[in-house]
This record gives structure tokens, C-alpha cells and sequence, in this order.
């Protein structure tokens, strides 16, 4: 399994025969570039977040979570993606099972289809949930009279979060499971196994790498989504707001250390995700 | 355990893999399914295995009797070797082989001793003792080919599949693989179907042959008896080498000049051309001389007619022939389907 998600770092360029090599001006001049490029765009916004944060002291810092609505947003956030990953990961592992292991009609409309929040833009994904759920949507009648509410409210939040991160764990396994085949699983068989064995001991130990990687990205936008989730969260201060939406409230009343002190915190959030998404490849890799 | 396989249709949309397919394996022989890509032999092994299921209403696979058409493939009791062994790449070498026992109900389990004693067992067998920890991608091909068939015969099986056995492997490691499968079948006496593209595998080590041809059987018979007689033109053409000449080439009273007919390399006769009035003039165009044999290419003077011939390199030495040299061909045995004739 590990080919398939093999990180492009890790090729060996070691023997570089010397008709491929470029003069030294050419050398120097393209890593000038790409480095002046790494720093401008990627190091720097990072290193900002953290100065910017820490700017009025730790005090502040400190004090940007102790306030509850930064920490309601921070378990509403916890909450989302609690919910949304494991429910995206249980769903595109389904959905990879189906696709690469049976022959059925509409396979190709299913694969489209998985691909469709992430070719869409979040705020129309957002829009969609107001459209069908909201006061004056397809069900809104309905719920209202029920007295359940869903736009504005927790579980609208969880269910566009989904619905944005849902590709993330079904594209990763798609392809891995394709390029894997399903011989194991028929010698399994053969070999008496009935399919929940199979799975277990045949299916899930040769993707776990995978599925893992997937959940992590899953995750990773899971907490970091802002489009879809301003759209139906209504932005009420320590009711539906998650981390995104406080910093940009913050930000917005030029609160500016706690915004970054919040943002600073997702930021971390992400290089861990990173971390953890090298280990990741690291030990599928070997 | 015989396996009796009656008019069996596959279809895969509107692709046919077997069209009407009859067969009779006899208990404990090594039966080869021959023919190329895209005859259904795979297809057919699968069926027999229970990985594909046959048409709706169409025929049925027997072992010995016991019509085991709609019994699940885990339930047949049949061994599957894959053409790229479908190891289980997580797990080490013996747990591979062990899979099969510990995935039983704990009513028919051994206890973990005795899988694990079964499966060194199986590996002694196939000559892969002491590798039970290593992992799949730790060994050559041809371990991995022995460790799919440990891991096969583990549920003990009562009859053995294998696809493409050495199809994978090299062709030195094949060649001495095939002949220890000879072997190893004579030891276990286990029914075995093998499916192979290589005619030579299949003639080499098979107690019968099986031709597929379009999702057909064109002829079943031992390795002698599809050499020397084959049933069908495509046999011929498959087997072996054969010249497909038309009769006028070498007329002959009351044979249609249109017929096609078949002639072995080895069954042409090479002479000199003052050798004598009868026989066809032909120049020699190419000699390819590397191997045991020299094969000669030549040109018939009258259609222009390209001709395979094979002789002995001294046969060859002894005619002293020289590329462009003209020469007679006579033909000992030629064949012609249309009208049963040999001569």
C-alpha cells in the first residue's frame, strides 16, 4: 500500500546522471525563487500569526481563551468535527468499499457525486442548507412546527461541515483500493473467511494508513471551515460560533492580539495535522 | 474428487467469456486449461471456484457428484493460487498460511498449537521451512508462488486452482518450478486445474489438455494427443509452429487447389535440388540457426509463398546450404480440415 501515498519528498534523486544537471546559475536563480516565494507566502503569514498573538503580551494571550465565548467557540469547533469525521470517515470508507470492490450501475454518477462539495463553493454549499432547512426552506414549516431547528443553530453547522469534508477520507481510499485490487479479499474467501473476517483482517489492515491519512485532512478542514459554516451559523456569540467565525468577529472590532491569539491556536491545530499527517506517510512508507 | 462441469455461459455485459462449456477432470490428475487471452479459461477456473457465478439457468459445476453450483466459494473446499498470489501483505508468511485455519468457526478450530504446527508443516512441504517470518515482500517470486499454494492447500482442499501459476516469474525459475509442481502433484495426488497461455507448460507437465478458444472448448486430450492430432485448425495453429499453405502449392490429384492446408516445420523435408523431379523448388532466404535445431525460411518459386522448414544443424551442415541456394521440399505428413485426409 505504501506506493500509492508515498510522499514526493522521499524519492531518491541521488543519481542524477549529468546531462540533467543545470548550470549553477540556473541552479541557484530557481531555488532564489522558490525560496523567496516559500518565505513570502507561506513562512511569513505563519510567523505573523504568532508575533501578532503574543504582541500585548502573554496576558492577553492567555485571556483571548479564558473568555467564554472563545471557549464556547472552541468546544462548538471540537464538537463539529467530533462529529463530522468520524461520520465522513464511516461514509467514504462505504463509499470506496462500493466503488472499487463491486460492479453496479451509476458508479461513475457516485464518484462524481463524492467529488461535488469539493468542486462547489462552500458559501453555495452554505446556501443549500439555508435553502432546504432554513424558516422559509423546503422542511422549514415543517421543523418549525416541530420546534427543531437547524439553520442557525449546532446542528446546521455540523451538517454543512460534513457536507463540505465529506469527499476528504472516500478520495484518499479510491485509489489505493483500486491499485490494491481485490485479490486479497477473494483469496480470503476461498479460504473460508466470511465478510465481516475479510474486512477486518484482509481490507482494513491494507488501508489503515490511508484512512487514517484521510481522516486527518478530513479533520483538519473539519475545524478550519469558514464559507459554509458563516452562512448557516447566524453568528451568535457563544452559541454558534466556531473558531473561524470568532476570530473574524474579533478581528472585525479590531480585537486584534485575541484574533490572532485564536487564530494562532489553528494554526497549531494545522501543524499538527501536518505532523501527524508525515508520521503518517512515514510509517505507510516504510 | 472429479470436477464435472456441464454447459456452462458466462456473460460480462455483452461480452461472452463461456459460451456453453462442458468439461470432465478426472479424480487426482493435473489438468491444464490452455489457450489465449481472452478464451475464458480464467473464467472458467473462477467458476469452478465459486469467485463468479454462472449465468442464471445455465449449466452446473459438480464435484464428484455433489452439484456444488450454489454453494459459496469459502464452502466449495477448494485450494485458489492467483496469478500474483494474493498474499496478504500485512501478515507474515506462516500467519498467511495459518489464515485459512483461524478464520473457522471455533467448533471446527484447532487450537492455536496446532495451527501453528499445520502451517510450519505446510511450509516444510512446499520447501520454505524457517521463512515463516518473513513477510511477502521479503521473498521471490517463486517463494511467493510456494507460499499461495501452503496457504491453499492449509484448508485442505479437495481440489487445487491455480491461474497462471508461473506466469509472473522468470523464465529459468519457471521452468524448474513447473517441474517440481509435476512433482509435488505425483506426491499429494490432489485433482489440480491449472490455467496457462504457454503451450509448452501445458504439454510439459499435464496429464490432459484442455484447448479454450472464443469462450470454447476446441479439444481435450493428453499432450500427445493434442500435438499429433489436432482436432481444429486453431489447435494447430496453437500449438506448435504449422505452415498454412494452400493446396495448390503442393498439387496433388483430387484435392481441391483452394484447400488450406497444415504442415508441421519439422515435417518438410530439405534436399538438394537435383535430388530428383517430384517435390517443390523453393529458395532459401533466412537461416536462423541459434537453438538445437536450424529453422529455414523459404520462398516457393512459383507463388512466392513463404515456408517455414526445421532441420538438424547437422542435417544442415551435411546440405551445406547458403542463403539463396535453391532447393526441393518434400512433405511427410501435411493436414487439411475440410476434407479428413493426412499423408
Amino acid at each position: 500500500m505504501a506506493s500509492a501515498i508515498t510522499p514526493l519528498s522521499s524519492r531518491s534523486l541521488a543519481a542524477t546522471p549529468r546531462a540533467n544537471r543545470d548550470s549553477a546559475v540556473v541552479r541557484w536563480t530557481l531555488c532564489t525563487i522558490a525560496l523567496a516565494f516559500l518565505t513570502f507566502f507561506l513562512f511569513l503569514p505563519l510567523v505573523a500569526v504568532f508575533v501578532e498573538a503574543f504582541r500585548k503580551g502573554v496576558g492577553t494571550y492567555v485571556a483571548a481563551f479564558t473568555n467564554p465565548d472563545a471557549l464556547a467557540a472552541i468546544r462548538l469547533t471540537l464538537l463539529t468535527a467530533a462529529i463530522a469525521v468520524p461520520a465522513n470517515t464511516l461514509f467514504g470508507l462505504a463509499a470506496a468499499w462500493a466503488i472499487t470492490k463491486f460492479r453496479f450501475r451509476g458508479k461513475s454518477l457516485l464518484i462524481t457525486l463524492i467529488d461535488l462539495p469539493l468542486a462547489v463553493s462552500p458559501i453555495v454549499a452554505g446556501l443549500i442548507y439555508v435553502l432546504l432547512y432554513g424558516r422559509h426552506g423546503w422542511f422549514g414549516t415543517w421543523l418549525g412546527a416541530h420546534h427543531l431547528s437547524i439553520v442557525f443553530a449546532v446542528p446546521g453547522i455540523i451538517l454543512a461541515t460534513t457536507f463540505v469534508t465529506f469527499p476528504f477520507v472516500a478520495r484518499e481510499l479510491i485509489p489505493l483500493m483500486q491499485s490494491q485490487g481485490s485479490d486479497e479479499e477473494y483469496a480470503a474467501v476461498t479460504l473460508g473467511a466470511n465478510g465481516w473476517q475479510t474486512f477486518w483482517r484482509v481490507t482494513i489492515p491494507n488501508i489503515k494508513w490511508g484512512l487514517l491519512y484521510g481522516a486527518i485532512l478530513c479533520n483538519a478542514r473539519a475545524m478550519g471551515e469558514f464559507g459554509a459554516v458563516s452562512v448557516v451559523s447566524g453568528h451568535i456569540r457563544g452559541v454558534t460560533n466556531t473558531m473561524p467565525l470568532h476570530i473574524e468577529i474579533l478581528y472585525n472590532e479590531y480585537n486584534f492580539a485575541a484574533a490572532f491569539a485564536v487564530a494562532s491556536l489553528l494554526a497549531l491545530l494545522a501543524l499538527v495535522t501536518l505532523a501527524l499527517k508525515s508520521l503518517v506517510e512515514w510509517k505507510a512508507g516504510r | 474428487m472429479s470436477i464435472q462441469v456441464t454447459s456452462l455461459f458466462k456473460h460480462f455485459g455483452s461480452f461472452t467469456a463461456l459460451d456453453g462449456v462442458s468439461l470432465n477432470v478426472p479424480s487426482g490428475k493435473l489438468v491444464a486449461l490452455l489457450g489465449p487471452s481472452g478464451s475464458g479459461k480464467t473464467t472458467l477456473l473462477r467458476l469452478i471456484a465459486g469467485l463468479e457465478l454462472p449465468d442464471p439457468g445455465s449449466g452446473r459445476i459438480r464435484f464428484h457428484d455433489e452439484d456444488v453450483t450454489d454453494v459459496p466459494a469459502g464452502k466449495r473446499k477448494v485450494g485458489f493460487v492467483f496469478q500474483h498470489y494474493a498474499l496478504f501483505r500485512h501478515m507474515s508468511v506462516l500467519d498467511n498460511v495459518a489464515f485459512g485455519l483461524r478464520v473457522r468457526r471455533r467448533s471446527e478450530r484447532p487450537s492455536r498449537a496446532r495451527i501453528v504446527a499445520r502451517a510450519r508443516e505446510l511450509l516444510a512441504l512446499v520447501q520454505l521451512d524457517g521463512l515463516g517470518d518473513r513477510y511477502p515482500h521479503q521473498l521471490s517470486g517463486g517463494q511467493r508462488q510456494r507460499v499461495a499454494l501452503a496457504r491453499a492447500l492449509a484448508v485442505e482442499p479437495k481440489v487445487l486452482l491455480l491461474d497462471e501459476p508461473f506466469g509472473a516469474l522468470d523464465a529459468k525459475v519457471r521452468r524448474e518450478l513447473r517441474r517440481w509442481l509435476r512433482r509435488f502433484h505425483d506426491e499429494i495426488q490432489l485433482t489440480t486445474v491449472f490455467v496457462t497461455h504457454d503451450q509448452e507448460e501445458a504439454l510439459e507437465i499435464a496429464d490432459k489438455v484442455v484447448i479454450m478458444n472464443q469462450a470454447r472448448v476446441e479439444q481435450v486430450g493428453t499432450p500427445q494427443e493434442v500435438y499429433d492430432r489436432p482436432a481444429t485448425p486453431f489447435v494447430y495453429q496453437f500449438l506448435g509452429n504449422v505452415n498454412m499453405l494452400r493446396s495448390a502449392t503442393f498439387p496433388r490429384a483430387g484435392i481441391d487447389p483452394n484447400t488450406q492446408i497444415f504442415v508441421r516445420p519439422h515435417d518438410i523435408q530439405v534436399g538438394p535440388h537435383d535430388s530428383g523431379a517430384d517435390g517443390l523448388s523453393a529458395v532459401l532466404r533466412y537461416i536462423h540457426s541459434a537453438g538445437p535445431h536450424a529453422r529455414l525460411t523459404l520462398e516457393d518459386i512459383q507463388t512466392r509463398e513463404m515456408i517455414e522448414a526445421e532441420i538438424s544443424r547437422a542435417e544442415l551442415a551435411r546440405l551445406d546450404l547458403k542463403v539463396n541456394d535453391l532447393v526441393k521440399l518434400r512433405l511427410r505428413q501435411i493436414r487439411s480440415f475440410e476434407d479428413d485426409y493426412a499423408i
